[in-house]
């Protein structure tokens, strides 16, 4: 056995990779519960190709017979129900586990310098994540399948000059039909998923180059035992792998209570009309993405004025675009000394809370049909969650910090 | 322009239906897939008063009498009506053009019904017809305003002549001790061949039945999932330990 890991090796550099990525990667010892979700998304991303790579054995990409290969899948396809549900429920998941992973890297400043590179493929999977996910939906071809993809890429309409063409060579004709499927359908099991696994693997080497972040913030390299090993870190390998255990078996547990008891979470997962096949001549009374687009969905709709001759449509979607934009500069516009919310002001506290609570609501507001007293909610709540950007290279530089210890506590 | 506006409106009309549909009370019901002699009473109703214009297109006859327990000559005698092969499809003899020619739209497949607009919605529904002389077929639904589906079930329920209490709890007058509302429909214009109690039982196993068909997995779904969760539970007890022994020397 060693002897042929040493003709290996001798080829192909494994015990160093393994070394430099899991055996001897010094993580900091003080890693509190938040650290589990990177981990957690590494598992539904492996997740999601395996139970897609075999759903795409009994699919059918096509306008007459993708509905009814889906009914197939969950009625004819021994343990289809099974792998359907899994990858319905694990592209929530997916998304709940790297919201909470993002909440960490804000929360503990895990953008900062040096790790402004991490925080950018982060955003990048986030980005390439919503991608794949829209274009996943449209696959079961159910009626909120087809709607919702009406919807969003007719907001690429609204664009001036070029907008309706770009709709138009998006969808590949002139409603969402077959052909669009088609290559939703290659988008989501070919090209994304393949951009998707690079970027994880840059987020991952980019990591492992500067080192993680802590709940403390503070850099465990400063201070190295006579070997050179930080003194506040401890291999990933055993350490934080049978840590990490103890997150999966947790996550698993709530995962397999909604696969096996709730696979349609109410109508949050699975929407109700989407037990309806497409049907291009009858819309639905209530068109609502699934939860995770929420949030974005509720300040498209807040935004109600034309500006610049322009109309409130291309207003939307150039606020839902910044919301996300605005995301990839955060490195950038936190000045202040310390990482940690644990160090940081009550301004930058109150700020944060502002923000979660901001995100929360329009995601709720963007699930249900829109009144007048809750668009003027979802305005105000816009307005916050970008103040939340803008202010901060104020707040942070304004408040007073506390002073940060010199070694990770507890 | 006038074109593009009449096809719009066409277009959301049946919404508008839906949106009406919403918003009415409903009787609620639990349904149970382990009581098999609902599910065969439920689908030799819905054999004989549904599918003739109604499909389950995307389930198998094999499936229900497996899961049913009917054996397969039983049913094949009884049950299939198009002289469809027990493995085939239910799917019925029904032209679609011909149907939306007749009914303003094709009768919808009926497989996922109960997921689509809920049990309760189902239940309510079957027993929410009424005399209503201003439409097509001479009926109504409380619960699905202008629906164009007759009354088929009136040789069973009857026709109520006014609007059945749908999502209204029957209840007792004290000095009396008359019970109101234990039938949804207080006055007849066709009596019908069974008793209310009677024929909310039956629309109770059809709903069943159409429950069961749209997600023929559950009970096996639920059973599996109790040993999964007992197994991530150990799983958990035994990464626990192995945690705190590895991290018992860290500080």
């Amino acid at each position: 056995m060693n002897k042929l890991l040493n003709w290996v090796d001798e080829r192909l550099p494994v015990v160093d990779a393994w070394n430099k990525h899991v055996g001897k990667y010094y993580a900091p010892k003080n890693f509190n519960m938040w650290y589990f979700f990177g981990s957690l998304a590494m598992l539904v991303l492996v997740n999601q190709l395996i139970t897609g790579i075999w759903l795409t054995m009994s699919y059918n990409p096509s306008a007459e017979g993708a509905f009814a290969s889906v009914e197939y899948i969950m009625r004819d396809v021994e343990w289809g129900w099974l792998l359907r549900y899994l990858h319905s429920t694990g592209a929530s998941a997916f998304f709940i586990v790297v919201y909470l992973h993002m909440f960490r890297g804000l929360m503990y400043g895990s953008y900062q310098k040096p790790r402004e590179l991490i925080w950018i493929f982060g955003m990048l999977i986030y980005l390439m994540l919503m991608a794949e996910a829209f274009m996943g939906y449209l696959l079961p071809w159910g009626q909120m399948s087809y709607w919702g993809a009406q919807v969003i890429v007719n907001l690429f309409g609204a664009i001036p000059v070029i907008g309706e063409d770009l709709a138009l060579w998006i969808r590949g004709d002139y409603l969402v039909s077959g052909i669009t499927l088609n290559r939703f359908f290659a988008l989501h099991v070919v090209a994304l998923p393949i951009v998707l696994l690079g970027l994880v693997v840059l987020h991952i080497l980019a990591l492992h180059e500067v080192g993680s972040n802590n709940p403390d913030g503070i850099d465990i390299k400063k201070n190295k035992d006579e070997n050179g090993n930080p003194k506040d870190g401890i291999p990933f390998h055993p350490y934080y792998t049978v840590h990490d255990l103890l997150g999966v078996a947790v996550f698993f547990f709530i995962f397999f209570v909604v696969v096996f008891f709730f696979p349609e979470a109410g109508g949050l997962f699975i929407e109700k009309p989407n037990f309806e096949p497409a049907n291009a001549l009858k819309t639905p009374e209530h068109i609502a993405p699934v939860w995770y687009f929420t949030p974005f969905y509720a300040m498209l709709r807040a935004v109600t004025v034309d500006l610049f001759g322009l109309p409130a449509k291309f207003w939307g979607v150039v606020v839902m675009g910044g919301a996300i934009a605005i995301l990839f500069v955060l490195p950038w516009l936190d000045r202040s000394p310390v990482r940690s919310m644990r160090y940081k002001g009550w301004m930058s506290r109150v700020a944060l809370a502002i923000l979660v609570v901001s995100f929360v609501v329009l995601g709720y507001l963007g699930l249900v049909p829109a009144t007048e007293g809750r668009t003027t909610v979802a305005q105000i709540l816009t307005v916050l969650y970008f103040l939340y950007f803008i202010l901060m290279p104020f707040y942070t530089r304004m408040e007073t910090t506390k002073p940060v210890p010199e070694r990770v506590t507890g | 322009m006038r074109k593009l506006i009449f096809g719009l409106f066409i277009a959301i009309l049946p919404a508008l239906g839906l949106a009406a549909g919403g918003a009415v009370p409903l009787d609620h019901i639990e349904t149970d897939h382990t009581d098999k002699a609902s599910l065969q009473r439920g689908v030799a109703l819905f054999t004989n008063y549904c599918m003739g214009c109604h499909s389950m297109e995307y389930a198998r006859y094999k499936r229900v009498s497996d899961d049913l327990e009917i054996p397969v000559e039983l049913y094949e005698e009884n049950l299939i009506f198009t002289g469809a092969k027990i493995g085939e499809l239910m799917k019925n003899s029904m032209n679609k053009d011909m149907a939306a020619d007749w009914f303003g739209a094709p009768p919808p497949d009926l497989t996922l019904e109960t997921r689509l607009r809920g049990e309760s919605w189902v239940y309510s529904y079957l027993r929410g017809f009424y005399k209503d002389d201003s439409r097509p077929l001479g009926v109504n639904n409380v619960v699905y305003a202008n629906v164009g589906m007759p009354h088929v079930m009136v040789g069973l329920q009857g026709l109520c002549a006014v609007e059945p209490k749908i999502g209204v709890d029957a209840s007792v007058e004290p000095l009396s001790g008359n019970i109101n509302n234990a039938d949804v429909c207080p006055e007849y214009a066709i009596e019908g061949s069974m008793s209310a109690a009677e024929f909310d039982q039956a629309m109770y196993d059809l709903t069943n039945f159409m429950s069961y068909m749209g997600d023929p997995i559950r009970v096996e779904r639920e059973r599996l999932g109790v040993f999964v969760l007992i197994f991530v539970a150990i799983f958990f007890v035994f990464a626990y330990l192995l945690n705190r022994e590895y991290w018992k020397d860290v500080h």
